[in-house]
């Protein structure tokens, strides 16, 4: 779980005063024809934990690797800290990699892997020690400093990696899949001690990562991108309750989607009219939603199952199960519309297996408030 | 285990007879008390006495490894260089054609090198000696050296490269503390294929060698011609045995590699916790 204090007070995307440390403006990057980023702008804030989520091919990692100098811009500018990055190699840039093949040395021991770095900066000679023990210390690998990469377990050269790109004390961080080539238990454990050690070191991090739960678990806030371009910026949470596309709210998590003909509403509602003979869908409306071609989306777990016809609901629509898929604490129940339409609803298992209500082909109500859904343009 | 079979054993026999006949023969008499080297007068060691009071073989061996020593060098340097440049430079202007023409010295007729060699040393009045053969053998064996190191250079990751530079190397820091040390086994493999390509050449430094120098292939060919004689019998027997010693030597520290690969999988399976 996130410390529940720090999402309330860390915002400094709101706060107008704020400087961003990176900024992106008008950014394109082409290969011969292709078009791999597409005129970006961003803005990343001082120690925040930034997610950069998109399906492959979609510009995420030619982003980072502009941001560490391997890459740099056909159009537009970077700028790290209020320094145009133009022309910058990446040796000279206050950011650090970590690679997701994690890229250690063979041939040199943790130790030296992790010393690497400092013995090319700055820094006095005699400090170096002390940093590489206070690195070691931080990844919990101080047993195996004098082993070599290959002597070593994977989730130990992760950590390796990770002690590598941190000893410099980067203004900037990048995390390119980090966690890929870990199994899925690692993976948990691995991303929470990620947030722990940016929440330490106070190091701006920018991950780049396909795997949507686990931008959402670690990421202060995500970037949405498809097609180099960046569709939608904010919190985890605003991503899921309130995508801005219809793309969006389905590369996050499951959700019903519902296409038809909107019509504005007062209060910030929209209707959709969607099948013959059914009462139109009330739902929240989407920014900048006009009347005409429109998705209803909403999450299955804001749609609730029961047997009887609910009183005093606008929406409500009655269909037949037609598959119950149980997760275990969840079951979700794929419902036919009488048109056709599958919806998927989701319910708690809080009784045990023999005491629910619902199989197989039972005729059930659909229902669910004016505000759970999004009405979306197109 | 399979069981003994005659057919096997047969084939066994046969093949390695093939091979080794010739060269147990050349041995045996080495060690022949006799001029003539088919006629058997008794065991001595009479010949290598010989051979090392034989002043001219001696030179040609001495000019035969110090070409071998600096042309497989010189090779060794500049074929890493482009390879480096043909793996790593990226995408430029005739890329293809330049690992083309990298290549093709391999299958070129050994007589035309030599040949085409011979005549650019003519014309640019280039006095032919141990000068021109080092010349001549550097551009052959570095071709070799070539391929073997842009084989390594494809097979490494190339983001441990970007690593070292995103650590804060410029690019002939991580070429030195990052690529070079990765590559080194391939280097040295390289080094080795260009040594033993010139201590072998005979065509190419006929064509190069002038009569200041001569190198030890050329010598026992042309001493051959006037009959066989015991002494070339006892070098070329010194020459089997220090290859023999370098095959055996070579597998002992790959067989010594494996183990201490097992033993390193091994703690990696330990430290996992």
């Amino acid at each position: 779980m996130k410390p529940a204090a720090k999402p309330a007070e860390f915002a400094p995307w709101l706060d107008p005063n704020e400087t961003p440390l990176i900024r992106f403006d008008g950014v394109t990057k082409r290969f011969g024809d292709f078009t791999a980023i597409d005129n970006i702008d961003l803005k990343i804030y001082r120690k925040e934990f930034y997610a950069l989520l998109g399906p492959s091919g979609c510009g995420k990692t030619t982003l980072m690797r502009m941001l560490a100098g391997f890459e740099t811009p056909t159009e537009g500018t970077i700028t790290i800290g209020g320094q145009d990055m133009k022309g910058i190699p990446p040796n000279r840039r206050e950011v650090n990699m970590m690679f997701q093949s994690y890229a250690l040395f063979p041939h040199l021991t943790v130790w030296d892997n992790i010393a690497f770095g400092l013995k090319r900066s700055k820094m006095a000679k005699e400090e170096i020690p002390e940093r590489v023990k206070e690195m070691l210390r931080l990844t919990r690998l101080e047993k195996f400093a004098k082993r070599k990469p290959h002597q070593i377990s994977g989730g130990q050269r992760q950590r390796v990696a990770l002690a590598r790109s941190l000893a410099k004390a980067p203004k900037l961080l990048l995390l390119d899949e980090p966690l890929g080539a870990l199994d899925a238990k690692l993976r948990q454990q691995t991303q929470f001690e990620l947030m722990d050690i940016q929440e330490k070191t106070g190091t701006t991090f920018v991950i780049v990562t396909h795997d949507q739960e686990e931008a959402m678990t670690v990421a202060s806030r995500v970037a949405v991108m498809d097609n180099g371009k960046v569709i939608q910026v904010d919190t985890p949470a605003r991503i899921y309750e309130t995508p801005n596309s219809v793309y969006v709210a389905d590369f996050i998590g499951d959700v019903n989607l519902i296409t038809g003909n909107a019509t504005l509403k007062d209060e910030g509602l929209a209707a959709l009219s969607w099948a013959e003979g059914q009462t139109e869908i009330i739902g929240t409306a989407g920014e900048g939603l006009s009347a005409g071609n429109a998705t209803f989306v909403i999450r299955p777990e804001k749609v609730a199952i029961s047997a009887e016809r609910p009183e005093g609901m606008n929406n409500v629509v009655q269909g037949r199960i037609h598959d119950i898929a149980y997760l275990g604490n969840i079951s979700t129940y794929h419902v036919a519309l009488p048109d056709g339409t599958m919806m998927k609803a989701q319910a708690a298992n809080n009784r045990r297996l023999s005491r629910r209500s619902f199989t197989w082909e039972d005729e059930v109500w659909l229902s669910w408030t004016d505000t759970a859904g999004l009405v979306l343009a197109g | 285990m399979r069981r003994f079979s005659w057919f096997n054993a047969t084939a066994l026999t046969a093949g390695f007879a093939f091979l080794y006949i010739p060269m147990i023969i050349l041995v045996i008499y080495s060690f022949n008390e006799s001029r003539l080297v088919t006629v058997w007068a008794g065991f001595s060691t009479h010949w290598y006495g010989e051979l090392f009071r034989d002043q001219a073989f001696l030179d040609a061996a001495w000019v035969t490894l110090r070409v071998a020593f600096v042309s497989s060098t010189i090779a060794t340097i500049l074929g890493t260089m482009a390879a480096y440049v043909l793996v790593r430079g990226g995408k430029f202007m005739g890329r293809t054609l330049f690992s083309g023409m990298i290549y093709a010295p391999l299958v070129m007729p050994e007589v035309i090198t030599g040949l085409s060699l011979l005549l650019l040393f003519i014309s640019i009045g280039l006095d032919r000696g141990i000068f021109t053969i080092i010349l001549a053998h550097t551009t052959f064996s570095m071709c070799y050296v070539s391929v073997v190191v842009s084989s390594r250079l494809v097979s490494f990751d190339r983001s441990v490269e970007e690593a070292a530079l995103d650590l804060g190397c410029t690019p002939f820091d991580a070429f030195k503390s990052v690529t070079l040390p990765l590559i080194a086994p391939a280097v040295i493999a390289g080094w080795l294929l260009a040594f033993t390509l010139s201590l072998d050449d005979l065509v190419i430094a006929s064509f190069t060698a002038g009569p200041s120098a001569t190198t030890l292939p050329i010598k026992i060919f042309s001493s051959v011609r006037l009959g066989v004689s015991p002494e070339i019998n006892a070098l070329s027997t010194i020459l089997i045995l220090i290859v023999t010693i370098g095959v055996i030597s070579a597998s002992l520290v790959s067989k010594r590699r494996i183990v201490q690969q097992q033993r390193d999988e091994q703690m990696a399976e330990q430290a996992q916790q």
